[in-house]
């Protein structure tokens, strides 16, 4: 599996650690659903740091996993696009909307908690 | 009458030594065809940002092949224009062909159930974009981006 997903807490993380094919897409979406309904998970976070190229096909498989996980009752988030990729993207007439972005996993986290409503009850604590 | 044309492309850019010949036949070799590409441009003038745009440009040009006609090739070389050197990719098939070109490089037109921004993206994504396609023949893009 190019892209093994880390469960932290209540959210799920999916860490793409290579080039991926459109199959590897493919089997990332299909298990990042089906492991949010196993774990209840109210978040995802999709790292794409590694990727250096996002094509038509990763930027709509990206939008419908954020879809089909929000048809869930969960919140995506996906992290790490590069700026070269964000430059390729926007002149290719890409668009991911839907799925909410932040620089990096931390961020990406940061964005669910706020999203979730876990924030407050984290600063409660 | 496509490789004619083609051909003539292909004169007016002069060609440099490297040249690479990728054939398109499963969704892997989209990984191939644009690591390749990403590799023999950067042996040039171009900024990541650059090799980005091309890389992504071989992608969907390849992915076309596959949609459309099944199989096909990605040829990839080094030319030169004037004092700009430059890559350039010819990405022909002999599949259905497209017959109706300015339609299908409308963003948003695809017959296959993708987004329709592959052709038109590409085009956007490099400096020269051209296509020729006769129906029941195959299809034969050339594209090029030149060192600034």
């Amino acid at each position: 599996m190019r892209a093994p997903i880390l469960k932290q807490g209540k959210y799920l993380i999916g860490s793409i650690q290579g080039s991926l094919s459109d199959a590897d897409l493919l089997a990332l979406r299909d298990e990042l659903t089906s492991t949010v309904r196993e774990q209840r998970s109210s978040g995802v976070v999709i790292d794409v740091t590694v990727l250096d190229v996002l094509d038509s096909f990763a930027a709509r498989t990206l939008r419908t996993i954020s879809q089909m996980i929000r048809l869930l009752g969960a919140e995506t988030v996906i992290v790490g696009i590069q700026p070269e990729v964000a430059v390729s993207m926007v002149q290719l007439g890409l668009t991911i909307e839907g799925a909410a972005t932040a620089l990096d996993l931390e961020e990406g986290l940061a964005l669910l908690d706020a999203r979730t409503g876990r924030g407050a009850r984290r600063h409660a604590r | 009458m496509l490789s004619l044309m083609q051909e003539q492309a292909e004169a007016r850019a002069g060609t440099l030594d490297e040249e690479l010949l990728i054939p398109i036949r499963h969704e892997a070799d989209l990984l191939t065809a644009r690591q390749r590409g990403r590799a023999l441009a950067s042996s040039l003038r171009f900024s990541s940002s650059e090799l980005t745009l091309i890389a992504t440009a071989i992608s969907e040009v390849a992915r076309n092949i596959l949609s459309y006609a099944g199989t096909g090739e990605i040829l990839l070389r080094l030319a030169r224009k004037g004092s700009r050197r430059g890559i350039v990719v010819v990405a022909r098939d002999q599949g259905p062909g497209i017959a109706d070109i300015s339609l299908a490089m409308q963003d948003g037109y695809s017959t296959a159930g993708s987004l329709g921004l592959g052709l038109p993206g590409a085009k956007r994504l490099m400096d020269e974009f051209n296509i020729v396609s006769e129906v029941g023949e195959g299809t034969a893009i050339t594209m090029s981006k030149w060192e600034h």
